[in-house]
């Protein structure tokens, strides 16, 4: 059985697991049946929290437990040492979930992680994590409304994420990830693209952007040349005026640039169709796995 | 956060960065006081949080006090690229010798920081960068090894800036590095950077970025913070912590989740092209949990925007199911009732997620007025759409 990044052989650690978002998102994740092998907070370690051994560092906790993913609830202040403690004890996957990081922080952690030679994959921040439907869940992604199957998923956004795991629900997915909605950000449109293109479960990708950046217009790009696998799309923030922030940090249209209808363009000039609505979305991906 | 061109001059000298010296004035009258102070002639320039102020005729050289009045009477109050003119910068002339450009700024696409450097400074660098590429330096920067006085210079001298200007812009570009990283900025920009004829390298101009995401450990920013030129809606949502964005519509929106309500404020749009042009009237995210007090709070400010024909709350139940979504909003009109408020305007709410039919046979018990529930997005869009035409 495959799926991208996060199977259910991963062994998940999380990284402010005693706080209140940590706990309750603990919870969840284990009723969704993810692995978790431990917590990690240096003030309380040692102790038991959820039923689970807390570790004072990443490092230790992979020692004890051998943990390969790691998510982090740790909030904004201290986000920044949290992912380097996890780059630094060469954790091979760390899910950001925190919102709110500074975009300095996130381009130090990001440097640094290229640094040591890219052995950790980031996903975030500012994200809902990662989920392979009936195998693990890495993140605060609804476990409980979508079902496995064969359609891969990447995402700025979350609610737009639940929305079209939740309508293609009895179709199903191999993994859905989603990247976060900041300015920088770990793993991208491309490198997602890139892994479910050789992901043999997966048979089509949809693929959901929203206004800010050039992440779509590089994505398309990438999907030209490299994906052979069918790819819908659907892209936000049509509507949003110019120089706003729509919710998420990195959703702005400056100048003339990030616009909704540039993204779509870009996307539908390399063959990508690109529903109207979340709906239409995914009535064209029923289309394309009808066929299959 | 962007900052008025004074406020990063002010940032600037703050870590000993060469400004001319200048004075804000808010009337001709101050505008004539502050410019009597300078010997000789004083620019006047608009403080708007936008471009081409130049070529709006926002910026003007004037030759004595009584001149400075003149042109502060004529540029206040001006309306440029939408932005109202309320203040001018008084500032000493300076003898300009020649004129470069420099800024720091984040590089989303490589998730990394860049210094553009140009010996062609004082224009739009995007023209110079798109017709004359090779006369723009765009240098990566390591977070981790930063910029200082040797790599400052190098940057300069890729920007191709003449001998004479090459220390005074090295020290210039590490100081602005230090108010970039210090500050938690995302863009420092000096159009134009001049070398003046006595040979001094001056930012003659400033813009300034910062990341609204450290305000945390940057608590000064918030003076910063313009509230005069605030939309008074989004000043009330932003002290109730509610992520809302004003807009010209007329279907107030409410919803959870950034990517959610950005789609729905399209889907609305789309849906309002049949019944002549309607528009979505704000963007407001009220977040995974949608608490009763938060959806109170969030009909509370749509509401009271008088351009609001129908309000469309749109809600996925994920990690809070929908019966929980529905009892927030049974709770909510019950407090806006006790807030003696009254929700007179037609609602479409939609549903949908985990527990969607719980969530919907509560809220239709509840029987309360006005309120209309329609099970897909894109139906509920139309139906708030053809509301809002109604009600207009």
């Amino acid at each position: 059985m495959m799926a991208i990044w996060l199977t259910e052989q991963s062994k998940v650690i999380v990284q402010g697991m005693t706080g209140s978002e940590g706990t309750k998102h603990t919870r969840r994740m284990l009723a969704a049946g993810t692995k978790i092998v431990g917590g990690v907070n240096a003030r309380k370690a040692g102790t038991v929290h959820e039923g689970l051994p807390v570790f004072g560092t990443v490092a230790e906790a992979i020692a004890e437990t051998g943990a390969d993913v790691s998510v982090v609830f740790v909030p904004p202040a201290h986000t920044k040492s949290a992912v380097v403690e996890a780059i630094d004890a060469e954790i091979p996957l760390c899910v950001v979930i925190t919102e709110g990081v500074p975009i300095h922080d996130t381009a130090e952690f990001w440097a640094r992680a290229v640094a040591g030679g890219g052995k950790t994959r980031i996903i975030g921040p500012n994200c809902p994590g990662i989920a392979s439907p009936g195998r693990s869940n890495a993140g605060i992604i609804p476990a409980d409304i979508t079902s496995p199957g064969r359609i891969g998923l990447v995402s700025k956004s979350g609610t737009l994420t639940y929305q079209l795991m939740y309508e293609l629900r009895d179709v199903g997915f191999s993994t859905a990830v989603g990247i976060g909605g900041d300015p920088v950000i770990g793993t991208t449109h491309i490198d997602c693209l890139a892994a479910f293109q050789e992901d043999p479960e997966t048979e089509a990708i949809v693929m959901i952007g929203e206004i800010g950046g050039d992440a779509e217009e590089r994505a398309a790009a990438y999907i030209e040349r490299h994906v052979t696998k069918p790819v819908v799309a659907y892209v936000a923030g049509f509507t949003a005026p110019e120089g706003k922030t729509m919710g998420h940090a990195g959703a702005i249209v400056s100048g003339s640039s990030g616009t909704a209808q540039a993204k779509k363009e870009a996307l539908e000039k390399v063959g990508v169709r690109v529903g109207k609505t979340p709906s239409e979305t995914a009535l064209l991906m029923r289309e394309v796995m009808r066929g299959r | 956060m962007d900052l008025f061109e004074h406020q990063a001059k002010e940032l600037f000298a703050e870590y000993g960065i060469p400004v001319p010296t200048g004075k804000i004035a808010y009337t001709p009258e101050e505008a004539r006081t502050i410019a009597a102070e300078f010997p000789g002639r004083v620019v006047v320039k608009a403080q708007v949080k936008t471009g081409g102020r130049g070529k709006a005729g926002g910026v003007k050289v004037a030759d004595d006090a009584s001149d400075a009045f003149g042109r502060a009477t004529g540029i206040l109050g001006m309306d440029i690229k939408g932005h109202t003119v309320h203040k001018v910068l008084i500032e000493e002339a300076s003898a300009i010798a020649e004129e470069y450009y420099f800024s720091f700024l984040l590089d989303r696409a490589n998730r990394t920081f860049l210094a553009i450097c140009s010996a062609a400074g004082g224009v739009d660098i995007e023209e110079v960068a798109a017709t004359t590429p090779e006369k723009v330096a765009k240098v990566a920067i390591d977070p981790l090894a930063g910029v200082d006085r040797s790599r400052a210079r190098e940057i300069a001298e890729q920007g191709g800036l003449p001998a004479a200007a090459l220390d005074g812009a090295a020290d210039l570009i590490e100081k602005l590095w230090a108010v970039f990283v210090d500050e938690d900025a995302t863009l420092v920009e000096v159009n134009p950077l001049i070398l003046t004829q006595d040979g001094r390298v001056i930012a003659l101009d400033g813009k300034v970025t910062l990341d609204e995401n450290a305000a945390f450990r940057q608590v000064e920013h918030e003076a910063y913070q313009d509230k005069a030129a605030e939309d008074p809606l989004e000043a009330r949502a932003k002290e109730k912590d509610l992520n809302y964005v004003k807009l010209d519509g007329s279907v107030g929106i409410i919803g959870n989740g950034a990517g959610l309500v950005m789609s729905t404020l399209d889907v609305v749009a789309y849906a309002g092209e049949s019944f002549g042009g309607v528009r979505p009237a704000n963007f407001l995210d009220i977040g995974g949990g949608a608490s009763a007090e938060v959806m109170a709070n969030g009909l509370e400010i749509v509401l009271s925007d008088e351009s609001v024909k129908s309000v469309f709350v749109n809600v996925f139940g994920g990690i809070t199911s929908c019966d929980a979504v529905a009892n927030g909003i049974v709770s909510a009109f019950r407090l806006l009732a006790e807030r003696g408020e009254q929700v007179t305007r037609p609602l479409v709410v939609r549903l949908d997620g985990n527990n969607a039919t719980l969530g919907r046979q509560i809220l239709a018990d509840a029987g309360l007025s006005g309120v209309e529930q329609v099970d897909t997005m894109d139906d509920a869009a139309r139906r708030a759409a053809e509301l809002a035409a109604v009600g207009a």
